[in-house]
Order: structure tokens, then sequence, then C-alpha cells
């Protein structure tokens, strides 16, 4: 019976992954293809649940669906109606090239899926209780991976400092603009 | 395990990958390039958790992390240069925003 309830939960956090995803490509107007993608982001959150990856599913939420969708509403709203930029045509040919080359991404993709379908994917590994909660994310990222841990902060603070300078304007190009 | 198989998380975070591009490469609007482009991060991402548990090994997990931060660091420096753009009174276009000089 809790497997019924699995697959239920399953295909509807699948369904609502897929159905927002639409909607954030197809808006025309950015704020909602943004709170579409929080949409998003929360139904993946419930697929990562699943997958027993509880600190990912809780910083998924906290970081993602908030803190970066946070600084993506207010540009949004710093834009005002200037960020409605409609679909704006291209040229015909493009656009079919557009969804011939996505279609096609997507086709390989399922193709080496079903190829590897056989028994790499029907059988997983057992696991404890305790696989991907906090305390074994931090014990694997201090231990085995700290390197990628201190080149992440780095990435961060560059990030951080890059955005304060493409922020700020001279006071040479303010009489320009 | 209880429940779906992980080659239909793989088969969704396909689709969901398909979707992006399609944003990316479709939309002109440089907002919507980057939600989109959040979508394809967030489909490897789920790729990654996958076969972290059919594995049962932590390290695609780690890797999903890594990859969260790098989105957070790309989505600060693409609105900025949105705003940018939007200050400098560029059409936000990116079929117009072809040449990259100030």
């Amino acid at each position: 019976m809790g497997n019924v309830l699995v697959w239920l939960v399953w295909f509807v956090a699948a369904a609502a992954c897929l159905g927002t995803g639409m909607a954030v490509v197809t808006m025309t107007n950015p704020f909602f293809s943004a709170l579409a993608l929080i949409g998003n982001l929360a139904s993946l959150a419930v697929l990562f649940l699943l997958l027993s990856a509880e600190f990912l599913a809780a910083a998924q939420v906290l970081v993602y669906a908030g803190a970066v969708m946070v600084m993506f509403l207010f540009v949004v709203a710093y834009l005002g109606g200037r960020a409605d930029a409609p679909w704006a045509g291209g040229h015909r040919l493009v656009r079919g090239a557009a969804v011939v080359a996505a279609a096609a991404l997507l086709t390989e993709i399922v193709v080496v899926l079903g190829l590897a379908w056989g028994d790499n994917l029907t059988d997983p590994a057992e696991i404890s209780d305790s696989f991907g909660d906090p305390a074994q994310i931090g014990q694997a990222f201090l231990t085995d991976h700290l390197l990628a841990f201190e080149i992440t902060s780095i990435v961060l603070l560059v990030a951080a400092v890059g955005g304060v300078v493409l922020g700020t304007t001279p006071e040479k190009e303010e009489e320009t603009a | 395990m209880d429940g779906p198989d992980v080659g239909w998380y793989l088969i969704v975070a396909a689709i969901l990958f398909g979707i992006g591009a399609l944003g990316v490469m479709l939309r002109r609007s440089p907002l919507i390039v980057l939600l989109s482009l959040e979508i394809m991060l967030n489909a490897a991402n789920l790729t990654l958790v996958a076969f972290a548990r059919q594995q049962g090994n932590l390290d695609g997990q780690i890797f999903a992390l890594a990859v969260m931060a790098v989105a957070a660091a790309e989505v600060a420096i693409g609105l900025g240069l949105i705003v940018a753009m939007a200050r400098r009174r560029v059409p936000l276009d990116v079929d117009q925003a072809s040449a990259l000089r100030g």
C-alpha cells in the first residue's frame, strides 16, 4: 500500500514539475515565469525527498525557491514594464530549428536511458536511513570534498563582488545614460 | 525501493532538460533565458541525485549542492548584467545585444 502512495506522490510531483517547467518557458510575463519556476523548484524538492536526499530538498527550498527567486523577483520589479518581452518572433526558420534541436536533444537522452535501462537502473543499492541527512552531507563535505567546499565559497565571493561591480555605475556613464 | 525505479526520475529529468533547452533557444527576453537555464541546471541536479540514490553513494548529492552554489552565483551575475543593460537603455532582447561593447 505504501508503494502505491509513493507512486502517487511521484506522479503528482513529476507532473507539477513538467507543467510548471512548460509554464516558465511559455509565459510572456516574466513575473509569472518566475512564480512558475518557484513551483518547479518546490516540486523538484519533493522528488529529492523521494530519492532520500533530505538535506538537498531543504537547501533547494531555502536557497533556491527562497533566496535566489526573491532576487529574481526584485529585478523583475525594478525593470517593470520593460521586462515584458513577449515572444518577439525571430525568424520562423530559427524558431523551427530551435524546436527541432530541443526535440533531438530529448530523443538522444531518452534513447541512451532506454539502452541503459536493463539491469543498471532497476536494482538500486541498499541504503541506511541516514543516507542524505545533514550529518552525512556535512561529514562528506568536510572530509572527502573539503577542496570543493572551499572553492565553492570562493566562487560565491567572486560572484558577490562581481554583482556589486556590475551594479555600480561610474559617474561619467551616468550622464550619457 | 518503494515506488518508481530511478529510471523514471531520469526520464523526468530528461524532459525537463529539453524544456529548458527549448526556452533558452526560443525566448529572447534575457530574464526568461536565465530562468530556462535554471530549469536545465535543476534537471541535471535531479539526474545527479537519482544516480546517487541508485549507487548508494553520497558524492552525487555533494555535486548537486555545488551545482546549486554555482547556479546562485550565475543568477547574481546574470541579473547584474540585465540591470546594467537596462540602465544603458540597451533593449532587453538577446538578439539585439549581440555586440559585447559598452
